[in-house]
């Protein structure tokens, strides 16, 4: 048998070896340490302090406005709520849709067509693009165009509008990777069983997709609570609870802005805080559960 | 002979400008078992694809020459019902994320059929049919992704079973189990071949021996374009071929 080194030097270089994995080890054990304390650090100190305030009285009355600061949230925990479902309302469909197009029929339409082609790859590198764009350019842009330009005001219509295309692309990316994820082996043989192409996509693909396209429209729920720049310059802030699309409002995360901003009440904006970010925390879970559930269910567990 | 199921005249194949299959002739006898067999890349899968029109589905795909199905001209079916009437299972097992039932009640329900009972008759005539029905019977809402590998195979055959096609199409069906469900699989494909035309693509010499009726060899050469050598009967095939290659292949001196 022949040895690369000399036993002594074989000895030596496993204990120099040894030792450095250890390094390594405990230096990576002590950056996740840190990292996991900024985290509980921020959501503990949060949901601590923002604690004292809350109680059923601040969750169930409205706020005062104005500079004081005064109230509850009520009306803005209604806002967010309106405000989740018209944006998720218009932009699931059209995400979903938009990404079905690009993953199931792209492909071989573009085959025929070098224009098809050239437009297919600007929407990819548009939707790659669109994500990593700051919230603040959407409202921008929400602001320009519905806002003053087709006159919706600062509504529920205009924020939900700017607001959905700000979720469209995680919802594009989450779905387009979702399908990506089902097995070919599924659409050849619904197929072969003489499924047409639709039938295959419907009764099959999709509901494959399923926990993936869930998760995708959670993560959205998420956003459009938590932001705030795109709905600043869109929804306009009014502390009262909006009556129709038209009317402007505040969401959670608006009314802790100018609570922060704004007013003295720095314990309220705390309180606010900490029901947004257990909210958050809620969502989280949900997407947990949720794509667990479905996935179990498919796999037949 | 037999009736002829299937029949191709001078097919060709080309995938873009790939020269896939070269001037096939053949004659697929009915209610029998026609096994295609030759080294890997000489074609025998994509042949297999052409009779449920599989390969339209890969991009710069074109055919030339006349495949006949009991007589008609087999691109002028639409696909679509072409592969009610051709059957088709495939390498690995792929049941669909849905319960047994669903699974085999699919094909049917695409096809338009609601009502339940019928679909329960189906369901189980299909699960008998493909042998499977004693070991699934109590268990027709579980997942079909939770049985076994072999099981789920032949949950692919009963779900192909179910649109009622006259022919089926296996490409190496039993290539991913072990070789106890390879067998319950011949046994199936030899009991099968009483009421369907089955043909099936396989890399194992012994298999095509024991299950089929006829046997068809394709080989190639350094140009990748599969041709078919020899078409006869199993028997023939195997103790008496005509063509030096098909004997060399067969006794394993390549392949």
């Amino acid at each position: 048998m022949t040895t690369l080194m000399s036993e002594e030097a074989t000895e030596r270089d496993l204990k120099m070896r040894k030792s450095s994995q250890k390094f390594w080890f405990a230096a990576t054990w002590i950056f996740g340490a840190i990292t996991f304390s900024i985290l509980l650090l921020v959501i503990g100190y949060v949901i601590i302090q923002g604690g004292k305030a809350v109680n059923w009285e601040f969750l169930s009355t409205a706020p005062k406005g104005g500079l004081s600061g005064e109230g509850g949230v009520s009306t803005t925990l209604g806002t967010t709520l309106y405000l989740v479902l018209l944006t998720i309302g218009i932009s699931t469909p059209l995400g979903v849709g938009a990404a079905i197009y690009l993953i199931e029929y792209a492909g071989e339409q573009s085959l025929t067509s070098p224009v098809l082609r050239a437009l297919i790859s600007i929407a990819n590198f548009a939707v790659e693009t669109l994500a990593g764009i700051p919230s603040i350019i959407y409202g921008l842009f929400g602001y320009a165009l519905f806002v003053s330009a087709l006159r919706f005001g600062w509504s529920l219509l205009s924020a939900s509008l700017a607001g959905a295309c700000l979720v469209l692309p995680t919802i594009i990316r989450t779905t387009e990777e979702a399908l990506l994820a089902v097995p070919d082996d599924y659409r050849r043989g619904s197929l072969a069983l003489g499924a047409t192409k639709w039938q295959t996509l419907y009764k099959v693909v999709l509901p494959a997709s399923l926990p993936g396209i869930i998760t995708g429209v959670i993560l959205s729920v998420g956003r459009v609570i938590s932001e705030t720049a795109v709905f600043f310059v869109t929804l306009g802030g009014s502390h009262r609870l909006p009556t129709s699309i038209m009317d402007g409002g505040r969401t959670l995360a608006l009314h802790l802005y100018y609570l922060a901003m704004d007013t003295r009440a720095f314990d309220k904006a705390m309180g606010t805080g900490a029901v947004l970010v257990v909210m958050i925390i809620l969502i989280n879970l949900a997407i947990d559960f949720v794509s667990r559930k479905l996935t179990a269910g498919l796999k037949g567990r | 002979m037999n009736n002829i199921k299937i029949e191709t005249i001078n097919y060709n194949l080309y995938y873009g400008k790939f020269h896939a299959l070269r001037d096939i002739n053949i004659k697929i006898p009915e209610k029998k078992v026609t096994a295609l067999i030759g080294p890997s890349g000489c074609g025998k899968s994509s042949f297999l694809r052409t009779f449920n029109r599989m390969n339209d589905l890969i991009p710069g795909a074109s055919m030339t020459g006349d495949v006949l199905i009991d007589d008609q001209d087999l691109f002028k079916i639409d696909p679509v019902s072409l592969r009610q009437n051709v059957g088709m299972v495939f390498q690995k097992p792929n049941p669909f994320p849905k319960t047994i039932f669903d699974n085999i009640a699919y094909g049917p329900r695409v096809n338009g059929l609601k009502d339940h009972k019928k679909l329960e008759e189906i369901v189980e005539n299909s699960l008998r049919s493909a042998a499977l029905w004693d070991e699934v019977k109590d268990d027709l809402n579980k997942s079909g992704l939770a049985l076994s590998g072999g099981q789920q195979q032949r949950l692919c055959i009963a779900r192909a079973l179910a649109v009622q096609p006259s022919v089926i199409l296996m490409d190496e069906p039993a290539a991913s189990l072990d070789p106890i469900a390879t067998l319950k699989i011949e046994d199936l494909i030899h009991e099968l071949s009483q009421n369907y035309t089955i043909v099936i693509v396989t890399h194992n010499m012994q298999q095509a021996g024991r299950v089929s009726d006829y046997t068809a060899f394709f080989y190639t050469d350094e140009t990748r374009t599969g041709r078919l050598v020899e078409f006869d009967e199993t028997k023939t095939i195997f103790t008496n071929p005509s063509d030096q290659r098909t004997e060399d292949y067969i006794t394993g001196r390549f392949g």
